[in-house]
């Protein structure tokens, strides 16, 4: 049977936290398909590096496509990769991370194979699938879910007939978890030159800073999140403020961020980061499901909002119905009065 | 030097402000029953179109978009900001297309009005799907090399360009040989306004698909000026006219399918309601100290 692959993205020679999300929950689909689990790595000076940090996932496989020009990632060497790769092991499900690799990567080797891909999906589950107007039954789909449009809604997609079915996922979304640090996979060191040819290196990296994370929202136990409703950059300092005395990171809704209240990086939601908090103070944030995919599983939520109906206040376990403005200052005063 | 742009961009319902009737029982998207935009970044691409078209005299910059008449709306725009024309690719044939159908008629329609493009540029992702896959499915269904999350364009010469672009945590400054696609991210330089001269200018354009049915430029209340300046007549592309096979089009060329649609109602949880005075989050904060549950 036709394995699940997943596409490891490299910073060097660290594998990055999506991926290793991605392969446990490849590694489950597999199981319910009773298939193999592989993976794939690209880069450069990775082989002896990156298998400990792969194949304790629970991966059978390992492709190491091992070369000076694979790192940095450049598009068109990785899709090499993948496409050749794929049309010689016809896998059913291919994984990668819903970020800026994954986003560019994705849909140039879907469209090189003719197969779907559905971008940012927030759950991956397995079932049967009926073409109705076919009269077509398929045993075991990959269900790719995923909000849409807004987060107004949330769609089903599957990919009946054509292969690899392929998602992108962001990362916090699926939780990595070590399978068995010592299990057994078998590791193939590619030769790279069959599958990409010279004429692929056409991107030049001239130069590249990456810094680490400036927040810390995906690991903060509390987080105080703002939405359109703090109405300002000014009303985000109270924000900051309120996360200040309570030792949290501030996070944003996607209204907030497209409003220009506060930078890209805060956002939370299914295009953003996913949070598992165990407070979350939503402020002034209506919760549309889009958000609510990126912090349904905190603990404890607390959603202040002036509107009694918002969506969020159905999911929170203290509604406080006033403004952002009157009650943050309020939390402050008396977290400092009575932590004292 | 002057160059031959191609820039895509979509007219998107504003999904900020959408009703119950926004979908289709069959999954898709309701369009007429929603507010229509020009796609946000689709804005940012235009703008770093024009700016190569300042750099660079005689450069052209056409716009292509898909849709039914009313997304002739979106050329018209870009023409009024700087853009000298554009194709509406419009077809039944197309409709219910995925990304990866959408992005092969896009390209084919590239390929017969524009085959001798350097530059294509659209936006990252529009706002109705988010997915940021048809800029990369065209540039691979052309051959093309393609620079995402495009920042700002710093230099073009002898056939390059250098691009300084967003990655995660950082950012990277790339140089690709010419012709290329590019997609535009949001914090890209913004759209520089209307034009009120080429608003006065531009403002009679018309597709054929928004004329009321059955009737020709001719029978317009201006058709003189249609006869007099050809420009007014927005170039319109269908499924035949670019040659495009079917079965890659709309529904039929749609690997991915739709399997169900849900209005999420939210499980409502058993939730303590407060007002905001003092005394309620004085209560409230004690008790969420005494549980350890803060502090």
């Amino acid at each position: 049977m036709n394995s699940v692959y997943v596409y490891c993205e490299l910073e060097g020679t660290k594998v990055a936290e999506v991926s290793q999300e991605l392969l446990t929950k490849g590694r489950k689909l597999a199981n319910t398909l009773g298939v193999k689990l592989e993976a794939v790595a690209a880069g450069s000076g990775i082989t002896g590096k990156v298998e400990d940090q792969i194949i304790p996932y629970g991966v059978d496989k390992l492709h190491i496509f091992d070369a000076e020009g694979l790192s940095p990632y450049t598009t068109k060497p990785h899709t090499a990769v993948l496409v050749n790769l794929f049309k010689q092991e016809q896998p059913q499900i291919c994984l990668m991370g819903a970020d800026v690799v994954g986003r560019d990567l994705g849909p140039r080797v879907s469209s090189a194979l003719h197969s779907g891909l559905t971008a940012d999906c927030t759950s991956l589950e397995i079932g049967p699938h009926d073409d109705k107007k076919l009269g077509k039954h398929y045993d075991s789909l990959l269900y790719q879910i995923r909000p849409a449009f807004g987060g107004n809604i949330v769609a089903t997609i599957v990919n009946p007939e054509n292969r690899p079915q392929m998602a992108t996922v962001r990362s916090g979304v699926m939780k990595a978890e070590i399978l068995d640090p010592d299990y057994k996979g078998e590791v193939i060191i590619e030769d790279v030159a069959k599958f990409v040819p010279e004429t692929e290196y056409v991107t030049k990296v001239l130069d590249r800073h990456v810094e680490a994370a400036k927040n810390n929202l995906k690991g903060a136990p509390i987080v105080v999140a703002g939405g359109y409703g703090v109405g300002s950059k000014e009303g985000f300092d109270q924000l900051y403020e309120l996360a200040k005395v309570l030792h949290a990171e501030v996070g944003a809704s996607r209204a907030a961020v497209d409003a220009g209240f506060c930078d890209h990086d805060l956002q939370i939601g299914q295009t953003g980061v996913t949070v598992r908090p165990k407070v979350y103070i939503a402020c002034g944030i209506s919760g549309a499901i889009q958000h609510v995919a990126g912090m349904k599983e905190s603990g404890i939520i607390i959603s202040i909002n002036n509107d009694e109906n918002a969506p969020i206040n159905q999911i929170a376990d203290y509604v406080i119905n006033g403004t952002v403005e009157e009650v943050v200052p309020k939390l402050i005063r008396y977290y400092k009065q009575n932590s004292k | 030097m002057s160059l031959k742009i191609v820039v895509l961009a979509k007219q998107v319902p504003d999904t900020r402000n959408v009703g119950p009737d926004a979908m289709t029982p069959e999954g898709t998207v309701n369009r007429s029953a929603l507010p229509a935009i020009f796609n946000p970044e689709d804005l940012n691409a235009l703008e770093q179109a024009l700016r190569l078209k300042d750099q660079f005299p005689g450069t052209t910059v056409n716009v292509i978009t898909m849709g039914p008449g009313r997304a002739a709306e979106v050329i018209r725009e870009a023409m009024f900001r700087g853009a000298d024309g554009g194709y509406l690719l419009t077809d039944r044939a197309f409709a219910g297309a995925d990304t990866l159908a959408t992005s092969y008629a896009l390209a084919t329609a590239i390929q017969h009005a524009c085959p001798d493009v350097d530059l294509i540029i659209g936006g990252r992702q529009a706002i109705d799907g988010d997915t940021a896959q048809v800029g990369p499915q065209v540039a691979e269904k052309l051959g093309l090399n393609q620079i995402t999350y495009t920042e700002e364009i710093l230099s073009l010469q002898d056939g390059k360009i250098t691009v300084k672009r967003h990655i995660d945590g950082g950012v990277e400054t790339v140089e690709s040989s010419l012709p290329c696609v590019l997609t535009v991210n949001g914090s890209a330089a913004p759209c520089r306004p209307r034009n009120v001269k080429r608003v006065m200018k531009f403002k009679r354009c018309l597709a054929p698909m928004e004329l009321p049915q059955g009737t020709d430029y001719a029978d317009l209340p201006y058709a003189s000026e249609y006869e007099k300046k050809p420009y007014l007549k927005i170039g319109q592309l269908t499924c035949a006219d670019i040659n495009a096979d079917l079965q890659q089009c709309g529904l039929a060329g749609s690997p991915t399918k739709v399997k169900n649609v849900e209005n999420i109602v939210f499980k409502a949880k058993e939730s303590k309601v407060l007002t905001g005075s003092d005394e309620d989050i004085n209560a409230l904060v004690q008790e969420l100290l005494a549980s350890h549950t803060i502090g």
